[in-house]
């Protein structure tokens, strides 16, 4: 157990598992993309009131839910970090943002394109659309807080500071369709009780969240992989890895 | 012999107060910035005194926000350039508390300035006179938790020397429940309805931001300084 802990902070090490795990949950997680897609996207029938546009749900909500829950992996990887001095959760921190980022990106855009033809308008400022444009900015300015220090090590911390303070706004989004009447409609999945979406199009939905929940799980470690290249291009190792 | 711990931050508080008062343009900047921007509206929006009105909440709170947030970035620039930040930090007295007497000071120079001065723009805008008193209440709970939000954002930029565009940056997405809940409740009141929902959850901002904001700042302080 401890051996564990303790390899988790060793670029090499998490380079090579961070690589053998891609080499398998990558295909896996591009085949339920696919399977998940085509299940959602043709096998379902269309839906009583908004006919074939609902399918988009197989795009945005999952993204959505990927969205905020990133946002948790990277404060807590921050937390990390910050409390145990790892290195490697530094890594994992920086790398999130921007895969959060560009999921918040698609949940918004899926959104909209939804709500053109259903909604009438391309955006509102409703609850639920502006907090998780919120959330966007909340990704964005952790980016850009990164870029500004020129210290490297300062800058994680600093970004692992603010994606705390952050946090205080997550339960706020995910909660904000149920606190105030919005157009976006409340949770059709439900942990507790019946979930208010028939079986034949929740199944298609479940896998597609899963899958982007590896998805962001194969971005994540590529992103890391990349980050630890970056961080470690004067050793040893990587000079031996790119044969240099 | 060392202070005790409210000793020394009534002395923190007593200096960033003389700081302030010996360069008083640097505590009206604020306001004028205030009566400035207030000016900017009819002439960009049309001067229909009905329209004004109803956006006037909206306004009036956007403003205070934005004076806030150019303000904030002076909050420790000054002390950490001269080094008294560092001497701060090693002191032993507790950083939570110093750096609440940092932001106490800051809100009385800007937050309850700017509260005081609302009603006269409320006026110029419009305002139902009813609803000026929860404006103004408002502010003073709202702007408060502004100034400790704020703090973070300066406290993380300290030591970059191109801060201001990124505190905005930092921090504004912070700002934008105490903006959505402080016009909210100054809407209710120019509606005919009752804000105290909304100046309740203010004050719960207020207590989280008094509870949680300072060891923010300490812990983006620390880092600022090893940076």
């Amino acid at each position: 157990m401890w051996s564990f802990f303790h390899k988790l902070g060793s670029p090499p090490w998490l380079y090579r598992i961070a690589g053998s795990i891609l080499s398998w949950l990558l295909p896996l997680t591009l085949v339920a993309l696919a399977a998940g897609a085509v299940w959602g996207l043709l096998y379902t029938a269309p839906d009583f009131r908004q006919g074939n546009s609902y399918r988009i749900i197989y795009i945005h909500v999952p993204a959505a839910v990927v969205a905020l829950a990133g946002y948790y992996v990277m404060a807590i990887a921050g937390g990390i970090s910050l409390i145990w001095k790892m290195k490697m959760a530094d890594v994992a921190m920086k790398s999130c943002a921007p895969v959060g980022a560009a999921l918040t990106f698609i949940a918004l855009v899926t959104g909209s394109i939804w709500g053109k033809p259903t909604w009438g308008t391309w955006w509102v400022w409703d609850a639920r659309i502006t907090s998780m444009l919120i959330l966007l900015f909340l990704y964005l300015g952790v980016i850009a807080l990164y870029e500004a220090y020129d210290n490297k090590d300062a800058a994680g911390k600093a970004c692992a500071v603010l994606s705390l303070v952050g946090t205080v706004n997550i339960p706020i989004i995910y909660k904000s369709v149920d606190w105030w009447y919005s157009l976006h409609q409340p949770a059709s999945i439900k942990f507790t009780g019946e979930s208010s979406i028939d079986p034949s199009m929740l199944y298609p939905l479940l896998l597609m969240i899963g899958s982007f929940y590896a998805l962001f799980t194969c971005a994540l470690l590529m992103n890391m992989r990349l980050e630890i290249l970056r961080r470690e291009a004067r050793t040893g190792w990587v000079r031996k890895l790119v044969g240099a | 012999m060392a202070p005790g711990a409210l000793a020394f931050c009534s002395r923190i508080l007593r200096r960033q107060l003389v700081l302030a008062l010996r360069r008083p343009v640097d505590i009206g900047n604020p306001l004028l910035f205030f009566a400035m921007v207030v000016a900017l509206f009819p002439l960009g929006l049309g001067p229909a005194p009905a329209a004004l009105a109803g956006f006037a909440p909206g306004i009036l709170w956007i403003i205070a926000l934005l004076a806030n947030l150019l303000t904030a970035d002076n909050l420790f620039r000054g002390d950490f350039e001269d080094g008294s930040l560092e001497q701060l930090l090693l002191s032993p007295q507790p950083l939570y508390l110093s750096v609440l007497a940092y932001t106490l000071a800051q809100w009385l120079v800007t937050g309850l300035l700017l509260a005081l001065v609302s009603p006269l723009f409320a006026v110029m805008l419009g305002l139902s006179a009813s609803a000026i008193p929860v404006l103004m209440f408002s502010l003073l709970l709202g702007s408060a938790v502004l100034s400790l939000v704020g703090g973070i954002g300066a406290a993380l930029t300290v030591g970059l020397k191109r801060g201001g565009m990124l505190i905005a940056l930092l921090i504004l997405p912070f700002y934008m429940p105490v903006l959505i809940f402080g016009s909210a409740a100054v809407q209710a009141v120019a509606g005919g309805m009752d804000a105290s929902a909304h100046l309740a959850i203010l004050g719960a901002m207020l207590c989280f931001a008094i509870a949680l904001a300072p060891l923010a700042i300490g812990a983006a302080l620390r880092i600022s300084i090893d940076a």
